[in-house]
């Protein structure tokens, strides 16, 4: 993919964000952020690549070391941010009638 | 460009889906209905990109003699299937014990792990570069190869891991603030503003001669000083500022992704980055909107500290009513509507239990009972909401500072909680306030007004006087937010 076409998903995307959390309703806003919280640890797919690459050049080893680390850390953001959404989820409840 | 891995089409559709499953994510958020069935989008769009990339980049074992085939390298894929083992576990464990009065903290420590795993990510790019395909080999005629990282790729990069180490850093101090390890009260350095610019500017300019130099130096340079400016940006803020702090780390989380994603030419990666990034952003907009504040003003900080208790110790010697427990019940019991306003004091005494049970009671009295949150009540966006929907108070009765504030004037109680500045009057009237302009609730219209509060000697966050506590309608309730409301419960017969 040529530059043009990452940044027109790019711009495109930031407008699809922008519509989308408008809509979210404002009671929801903590779970809004631990959710976003736990997407933005897609990260995690860079650390992979960094960590399974082996043998290339000298960095190669310290790469794959730092590589493993970030996915411990993108892993406890998105168990830990998914599982605390749901969570709280559960707790909105309708009233009883 | 050439890249060293060549990409399937059925694998970019697979990071592609995942994205829209992100959006589904956001989308459910719309209604409490719904928004289960989000989360579980977003869970199915993080294991499909987790999925995709593991199957795609299988570790290989050095086996010149079978040059054709491939072969797995177990070692390799233990390491990485026991990492997310055990951020599996640490994150599982935390979510289920975290206390719900915790939750801006740890969404704060979140979103310093996101910062930091960029910048790992960031590193492990600029140390391995042909391993994720944005380098090239050149070899000249004498000496060794050289490998050289594309111009894009070197500014997305360095754009990645200096967005990555603010996070990182900043969140770091939100997180202690938040947790009370640090005081909430504005830490000023003098000529701050100065030191962040030069710094701001040091980092640009190295973002842009990193273009014509891939020296280690000009990299960790970077780093470093993103770390410190991301420590500096967030010390001078105070206590109050606190909800846009944790939505504008959110905001930028999402650019660090946003970046990675440039970087590795992951669809996935960069419609996520741009859904936080814009997620963060308008919510840091609402919260300064709700606080009439501008968003330079909120940055440039020194903003409300953890307790106002200096200022001009409150005019005391005006006249005041005070009331006891059952005073509060009795007015609560005869009323047709009480409408409560929880703040962050609420959320401190951890009184929402109480509280629910207090308006349980009043319904059985047939007392119409409404919960009114002002956007900027608690720590973080939402932070009230979801204390009372632990509380088990349901949604439906809990309403937004715009649909409840014509209906004050037809209460017969306002009963005031935890909030101070957001009930003050003066920011309708009193020109010279700190806080005027602020949307407030309008408490003062409703027939009475209780007011929970610890002691008259203090102010609110802005640390102004609320005109409030001297209206001939308003009777104050001093004592810890949890005992009064037990008390009261236990008055209401």
């Amino acid at each position: 993919m040529d530059f043009i076409s990452i940044l027109s998903i790019f711009v495109l995307a930031c407008f699809v964000g922008y519509y989308v959390v408008w809509s979210v309703t404002p009671a929801l806003h903590t779970p809004l952020m631990a959710v976003t919280n736990a997407i933005s640890s897609v990260i995690i797919v860079g650390a992979l690549i960094a960590s399974a690459a082996v043998g290339l050049g000298s960095g190669g080893a310290t790469s794959k070391w730092l590589g493993l680390l970030a996915v411990v850390l993108a892993s406890i953001n998105i168990f830990g941010g998914f599982a605390v959404t749901a969570r709280m989820l559960a707790m909105y409840k309708k009233k009883v009638r | 460009m050439e890249h060293a891995v060549s990409v399937s089409p059925w694998v970019s559709l697979a990071y592609l889906v995942a994205g829209v499953c992100f959006i589904l994510a956001l989308r459910g958020l719309s209604s409490p209905v719904t928004s289960q069935r989000g989360n579980r989008f977003g869970m199915i769009g993080m294991a499909i990109a987790v999925i995709t990339t593991l199957a795609t980049h299988v570790p290989e074992a050095d086996s010149p003699d079978v040059a054709h085939f491939m072969v797995p390298d177990w070692i390799s894929i233990g390491e990485i299937l026991a990492a997310i083992a055990i951020g599996a576990a640490i994150g599982l464990v935390t979510a289920r014990r975290i206390a719900m009065t915790a939750m801006p903290q740890l969404v704060a420590a979140f979103h310093s792990l996101v910062g930091l795993a960029a910048v790992l990510v960031a590193a492990a790019a600029f140390l391995n570069p042909l391993a994720f395909g944005i380098a090239q080999v050149i070899r000249p005629i004498y000496g060794p190869d050289l490998v050289n990282i594309l111009p894009v790729s070197r500014i997305e990069m360095a754009l990645g891991v200096a967005i990555g180490a603010i996070t990182f850093s900043g969140s770091v101090i939100a997180f202690l603030k938040l947790n009370g390890n640090m005081s909430g009260k504005p830490i000023l350095l003098p000529g701050r503003h100065v030191i962040n610019l030069g710094l701001l500017a040091g980092i640009l300019g190295l973002i842009g001669y990193f273009l014509t130099d891939q020296s280690p130096w000009v990299f960790w340079t970077i780093t470093v000083l993103s770390f410190v400016i991301g420590f500096l940006l967030i010390v001078p803020i105070g206590g109050a500022d606190m909800p846009v702090v944790v939505s504008m780390l959110n905001s930028y989380s999402g650019w660090a992704a946003a970046a990675m994603g440039f970087t590795l030419h992951n669809t996935a990666m960069i419609v996520t980055g741009a859904l936080v990034g814009s997620s963060g952003a308008i919510l840091s907009y609402i919260m300064c909107r709700a606080m009439n504040r501008s968003f330079i003003s909120v940055i440039a900080g020194g903003f409300g500290g953890d307790s106002g208790g200096g200022a001009a110790a409150a005019a005391t010697d005006r006249p005041w009513k005070r009331g006891s427990a059952e005073d509060a019940a009795f007015l609560m019991q005869q009323a047709e509507q009480v409408v409560i306003v929880p703040g962050y004091g609420m959320a401190v005494a951890q009184a929402q239990h109480a509280l629910r049970e207090m308006g349980d009671k009043l319904k059985e009295h047939g007392v119409r009972v409404k919960y009114a949150i002002h956007p900027v009540a608690g720590r973080m966006p939402g932070h009230m909401n979801v204390l009372l929907a632990e509380a088990n108070v349901p949604y439906d009765e809990v309403f937004e500072l715009e649909d409840i504030n014509s209906e004050f004037a037809q209460t017969d109680v306002a009963f005031v909680i935890g909030a101070n500045d957001v009930t003050n009057p003066a920011a309708k009237t009193d020109k010279s306030s700190p806080i005027y302009g602020m949307p407030v609730l309008d408490v003062e219209k409703a027939k009475t007004v209780l007011f929970i509060k610890r002691s008259m000697g203090g102010v609110g966050y802005a640390g102004v006087d609320n005109e409030l506590f001297y209206r001939d309608n308003t009777m104050m309730l001093l004592a810890d937010a949890k005992k009064m409301v037990e008390e009261i419960v236990k008055s209401i017969d």
